[in-house]
């Protein structure tokens, strides 16, 4: 297991989101957290790396990381892609990609890395120089998306990658996704709203309403579920 | 022609300090969206410091070097234990801060050093063959403000720190998802600030003297160089200071003459306000009610 998380409580000053959950992201794998607005997913992700006020155990890489502030986390190799892109807009996008590897030892492999990165996303390298502010919303996705991919993370977390793409924009994205976890066997976690792509990306896949987790399985058991299939994937 | 061209060029040497400071304000201003009304009063304690080492039997440059290093830690050293506090602060409550960190400094130098007028070494040559246009202190001040510009600009575009620094002003919450530990971001940029300031003063004091009220004049052409240039712009507030440095020299000798100097500033800050609130390399900032 690279992360295993048990009976997490996370919320916002006086409103409690996660109320006790329990799951656990192989190693080299992709999981899915499926929901409905406001079940609590965006939230998870955040208490992974401290940018709400958690409670419960996180280890992470045989490492307890509770308590830990999120600067550290990240630099024991967990990348956000955080829910709005997070882009930073006045700078290039090279910056962007650059502040990526801020806090890798690994200089060296810097340079190689962006390559890398361009090479799955050769949009990014023509708008190289481009404020990243004028990108547009897909284009923002994908340098959100290669902004982990410059940590060299053990871990992604995935917050809808998907919102706001056009739905070919959508399939080449999650394409991309299996080729790095395949290339790089960086593990991730991958929040989503459009549960049928996402249970076809992902090996495991949990189910969560307000806050706790009610269904756990591989990707494939929860896509043949009768109720997950009526009321996330819609037929 | 020749008492105008004079005139222009002394505005530029006095120009480039007022661009440091002015820098020196926008610099906190990005990351902190306050404009910090001590910053001509660090420069002023920062000069004293240079004064004491000078008085102290030290050579002019290292005493120099010394004290920006001195004042960069006093900057990290004041965002940590006087701003971090009232970090989350309403906005009043920060600049009361601000104005009460103005007041002490003043005091305490004047406590420490008395309020008597002191004199303040160039480390430039007295005589020099273009003398008939500008002094050689004059020339000197422009070189080094020149040299501290560049190096600034250099570090902030050129390294990764620079960059992070950068970042963490523009975006916390993604710095600290990329692993930049922005509290420590703000802190240099106060040492940054608080060192560029200290050469400002160092430029300034041979030129104004030295005394514990030294820096309020300066800050106030600082203030309309920010304005004119755009308080968020780095390379606005320098540009903003060789003008506002000119264009008060110029005025202040041919049209109002020199009592009425200090109003240019008053006068370019109000006009930039009503007029150009943005500055004219500043973007302009439109908020959805």
């Amino acid at each position: 297991m690279i992360l295993e998380a048990r009976n997490l409580h996370a919320g916002y000053g006086q409103t409690r989101v996660l109320h006790g959950m329990d799951f656990a992201i192989e190693k080299g794998s992709i999981t899915a957290l499926l929901g409905a607005n406001g079940a609590g997913k965006t939230t998870t992700l955040r208490s992974l790396c401290a940018m709400v006020r958690t409670q419960g155990e996180i280890s992470f890489d045989g490492r307890r990381i509770e308590g830990m502030a999120t600067e550290d986390i990240v630099r024991l190799g967990v990348a956000h892609v955080p829910d709005g892109r997070g882009t930073f807009l006045n700078l290039t996008t090279e910056e962007n990609l650059r502040l990526g590897a801020y806090s890798r030892r690994d200089r060296r492999a810097v340079e190689p890395d962006l390559e890398r990165v361009f090479g799955y996303f050769p949009r990014l390298r023509e708008r190289r120089t481009q404020q990243a502010g004028t990108l547009s919303g897909g284009e923002q996705q994908m340098l959100a998306v290669s902004r982990a991919l410059m940590l060299a993370p053990k871990l992604m977390l995935l917050d809808e990658p998907s919102f706001g793409l056009a739905p070919l924009l959508v399939r080449e994205l999650f394409s991309i996704l299996r080729d790095i976890r395949e290339r790089e066997g960086v593990s991730m976690m991958l929040v989503e709203q459009n549960a049928a792509m996402a249970l076809d990306l992902a090996d495991h896949a949990y189910l969560i309403e307000t806050g706790r987790i009610v269904l756990s399985g591989t990707a494939d058991a929860l896509k043949k579920n009768d109720s997950v299939r009526k009321a996330y994937l819609g037929y | 022609m020749d008492a105008f061209l004079h005139q222009v060029l002394a505005g530029l040497a006095t120009g480039g300090i007022y661009a440091s400071l002015a820098l020196a304000l926008v610099m906190i201003y990005q990351a902190t969206h306050l404009v910090n009304f001590a910053q001509g009063e660090m420069a002023m304690f920062s000069t004293y410091i240079a004064w004491s080492l000078i008085n102290a039997g030290m050579p002019y440059w290292p005493a120099f070097l010394l004290t920006v290093a001195i004042s960069f830690l006093l900057g990290v050293i004041i965002e940590r234990v006087v701003i971090r506090p009232v970090e989350n602060a309403p906005v009043l409550g920060v600049v009361t801060v601000f104005i009460a960190l103005l007041v002490i400094l003043n005091s305490v130098t004047g406590w420490i050093y008395t309020y008597t007028i002191k004199s303040f070494p160039s480390p430039f040559p007295k005589e020099m063959a273009l003398g008939r246009f500008m002094s050689p202190h004059e020339l000197g001040a422009i070189g080094v403000t020149l040299l501290v510009l560049a190096a600034l600009y250099a570090f902030f575009r050129f390294t990764p720190l620079g960059l992070a620094m950068r970042a963490a002003a523009q975006n916390p919450v993604s710095s600290r998802l990329v692993g930049i530990r922005v509290g420590w971001m703000l802190a240099l940029g106060w040492g940054l600030a608080a060192a560029v300031g200290a050469v400002a003063g160092m430029m300034v004091a041979p030129i104004v003297y030295l005394d514990p009220n030294m820096m309020g004049g300066i800050l106030l052409y600082a203030f309309a160089a920010a304005l004119v240039g755009g308080i968020d712009s780095p390379m606005g507030a320098v540009i903003g200071g060789f003008v506002v440095g000119v264009l008060e020299n110029v005025l202040g000798a041919f049209v109002i003459g020199n009592e009425l100097k200090l109003s240019v500033a008053l006068v370019l800050i109000i006009g930039v306000l009503l007029v150009k609130p943005s500055g004219f390399f500043g973007k302009v900032h439109v908020s959805r009610v």
